[in-house]
This record gives C-alpha cells, sequence and structure tokens, in this order.
C-alpha cells in the first residue's frame, strides 16, 4: 500500500483530519487512514460516532431506507462459505426449502405493511439457474398483480451477463451480491470461489444499469488492517449501499465456535466504513441483535447506519419490524417514502 | 422459541432429549433461531422463514409455526 503524504495521520488528530476531509469536502478515508479510525480507543469512540452522524447527515440526509427480505431457496448450497448454515458442505441443521408464489406475494406484503420501500428476494445458489430465474419472474409478476409496488432486489449469487440482462427486464432495480470481505482474507473464507468471480458480476450488474449493493460481514477472524482494506475496496466499487452484517457462528459451520465480536468495535467499524463511504447508504443487517443489542442499535444509527433490515432475517430471527420502527421514531429519522425511490 | 418447551421431549435448536438437563441452547443465539428439530421426534424439519414469522414442517408430526409457537423467547 502506498501512502499518500497528505492520507498520513496519526491516532491523535484522524477525526480532525476527517472533519476536514470528509465532512467538510466529501471525500472518504483512505485504507490507511480508515486503519487510524480503527485503531483509535475506547474513549475516541463517541467522538468518532458523532462525527460518523454529522457525515451520513450531511451527505445523505436524515431519511431511514427500511428492507425486508426473504429467502426464495434455502439451503443445500454447493459453495463452501464458512460462515453460513445453508451451505450443503457442513452439517448444519438447516434443510433446503423452496418459498412458492403465494408465499413470496405475502412477504413482500408483510414487508411493505412496515412501511419499507424495499423487499429483497434471495437464494442460497453458486448462481441461479432456469428453474430459480423462473421462480423469480413468476413472483415479481404475482407481487405485482397484488398491488404491490415495493421496490424489488434480488440476491442471487453469481450471474451471467444474460442473466443480468434477464433480470433488468424483469424490473429489478437493485442487485445485491456481497464481497464479504477483504481480498486478502476471503481465500480463507470461501475456497469454492474467488473474490474477483464476485467483482465480475458487480461489475456486469452496475454496466447493466442495476443499482450495486454490496457489502459483508465482520467478525470472521479478519484484523483490523484487513477491515480497513474491505472498506477501500467497497470504496473503490462505489455501491449504491452496503449491508453490513456481525457473525452470527451457526452451529455445524467452521465458524461455530468463533466469539461475536464486542459492541463496541462493531460501532467503530460501522463508523469507519461511513468516514471511508460518506455517500453510500449503509445498512444494518444480520447480527446487530446479537452484537449490539437494542441500545447499541440506536448507537449504531446515530453513528453513521442511514437504512435497516426489518423482521427476520434469511434462517435467523430478528427483532419484530414494530420495535425498529419505534426507534426510528425516537431517533426523529423519517423513513425514506417509496415516491422518492423511483 | 429457544430450548424446549415444556412436555416436549426434544431440542427444537439441537434435537437431544430435552430431559438432559442441557442448558447449552437456552443463549443469545438461539432465541435468534427458528425451531429446526421437532420437539416430538427431533426430526430435522423444513423451515421457512419470512419477514413477520417462520414456518416448520416435520415428515411425521405436521407444520407448527410462529402463530401457534409458545413465546418463550
Amino acid at each position: 500500500m502506498t501512502v499518500a503524504p497528505q492520507e498520513t495521520s496519526t491516532e491523535a488528530d484522524i477525526l480532525t483530519v476527517a472533519r476536514e476531509q470528509v465532512l467538510e469536502r466529501g471525500t472518504g478515508l483512505s485504507e490507511r487512514q480508515i486503519l487510524d479510525v480503527l485503531r483509535l480507543g475506547d474513549d475516541q469512540v463517541p467522538d468518532l460516532l458523532a462525527l460518523a452522524h454529522e457525515v451520513r447527515m450531511r451527505w445523505c440526509g436524515p431519511e431511514v431506507e427500511v428492507e425486508g427480505i426473504v429467502s426464495v431457496k434455502t439451503g443445500g448450497c454447493p459453495e463452501d462459505c464458512h460462515f453460513c448454515s445453508q451451505s450443503g458442505r457442513f452439517p448444519t441443521p438447516v434443510r433446503s426449502a423452496w418459498l412458492d408464489i403465494p408465499g413470496l406475494v405475502k412477504a413482500a406484503a408483510e414487508t411493505a405493511e412496515t412501511g419499507a420501500t424495499e423487499f429483497c428476494i434471495v437464494a442460497a445458489v453458486r448462481g441461479p439457474d432456469a428453474r430459480l430465474l423462473s421462480q423469480v419472474r413468476e413472483g415479481i409478476r404475482a407481487i405485482r398483480e397484488s398491488g404491490n409496488d415495493i421496490q424489488i432486489a434480488c440476491s442471487l449469487g453469481m450471474l451471467t451477463q444474460e442473466q443480468v440482462d434477464e433480470l433488468v427486464e424483469m424490473g429489478v432495480h437493485r442487485y445485491n451480491h456481497n464481497l464479504e470481505t477483504a481480498r486478502s482474507h476471503f481465500p480463507a473464507v470461501v475456497t469454492t470461489h474467488t473474490w474477483e468471480e464476485r467483482w465480475e458480476t458487480l461489475r456486469m450488474v452496475r454496466e447493466a444499469g442495476m443499482e450495486v449493493c454490496c457489502g459483508g460481514i465482520v467478525g470472521m477472524g479478519e484484523n483490523d488492517e484487513q477491515r480497513a482494506e474491505f472498506a477501500a475496496q467497497l470504496a473503490d466499487l462505489g455501491p449504491h449501499e452496503v449491508p453490513m452484517n456481525f457473525l452470527i457462528p451457526q452451529p455445524g459451520t467452521p465458524y461455530e465456535h468463533y466469539e461475536v465480536i464486542e459492541g463496541k468495535d462493531a460501532l467503530r467499524i460501522v463508523a469507519a466504513f461511513r468516514l471511508a463511504m460518506p455517500r453510500t447508504m449503509l445498512r444494518f443487517a444480520g447480527g446487530r441483535e446479537l452484537t449490539l443489542g437494542d441500545l447499541g442499535a440506536e448507537q449504531g444509527m446515530l453513528g453513521g447506519v442511514n437504512a435497516i433490515i426489518v423482521g427476520n432475517y434469511l434462517t435467523n430471527l430478528g427483532r419484530p419490524a414494530e420495535q425498529d420502527l419505534e426507534m426510528l421514531s425516537g431517533l426523529k429519522m423519517p423513513i425514506k417514502a417509496l415516491s422518492e425511490t423511483i | 422459541m429457544t430450548g424446549p418447551a415444556r412436555n416436549d421431549s426434544f431440542c427444537v435448536h439441537c434435537g437431544q432429549p430435552a430431559d438432559t438437563g442441557h442448558v447449552s441452547c437456552h443463549n443469545s443465539r438461539t432465541a435468534l433461531e427458528p425451531p429446526r428439530f421437532c420437539p416430538r421426534c427431533a426430526r430435522r424439519m423444513v423451515v421457512q422463514v419470512t419477514p413477520s414469522g417462520w414456518q416448520a414442517r416435520c415428515s411425521r408430526h405436521g407444520e407448527a409455526s410462529s402463530a401457534d409457537a409458545p413465546a418463550t423467547n
């Protein structure tokens, strides 16, 4: 890594530098600067969170995008992502399941009822086959026929150009494909495909005009240097949205016995990612309930986060959507309206 | 839903007999887990999580859902 002179900073002044560079000028921190932020002492975390919140308010505004997700195809995945209970390679208790079209319509309706503007259809696959794409196509058509105009995103693994084009034609406006972790750490997390293969799908998605949603999971054994590397790599990608997950150690996976990261570390990472990407939608995703609890989630919303998944996740339960909506109301953060996203 | 409910024979999270006094499944992680094993026979169930609930199906004992699960969290 080459560090330009203007990018150097000391632990003592990184917040001052960030205030001028990120808050005033809207220029995200470099990898080296992100590392400095991640190394701030616990006593500086409140100031860090306050700055990240200012940055979010300045460059993104007070609104929060609310999203619901559902798994259309659960379990039996041929890949070996070490964090995932849906991999068919690990002895986890998750069995394969398909969600039928009425179930998909109902899930979209439940999501819309929360005031969410985004509904993401997710499948545990390496990439979609014809059957899965047909299911998604029928599902989207049925959701629209039900009168639900919620924005639809998909997360169906790695795509070919033809599949990208097909999703655009179906009206999918955003595609999620997480890089999961730093490029240097990825081979320790996944061995059945590469970080570069994921990047290629993201490139095609962007060029096709879909919004790119790309984030990852922290707490998978990566170090601070790799967290900084990951944030910088995401900043290079420039996604519309970055979902931030915190590892939930899943029984039967290689990460079953990993420790959940501490709440203050999770908050520090959230704020660092905000300072790396001042204009990007930063979303609380899986694992926040376990890592941060209720108080920590609120601190995160006041520390750079401006989007949230409400309700349950793919295989884990979240807290009730009403609880998060009450939190946002209490924080006086308006939910982004559907009319503003179309 | 977390751990075995009263009168169940098996833990819904690990499938172990519920009367062995195991406490490992009573934790903050399993509070965020739907049931995975049938409480009556310990078979692995097919589970679908949705935004506001879950449905679980045992090949022998049929379906259960969050709507009729005891609030044990």
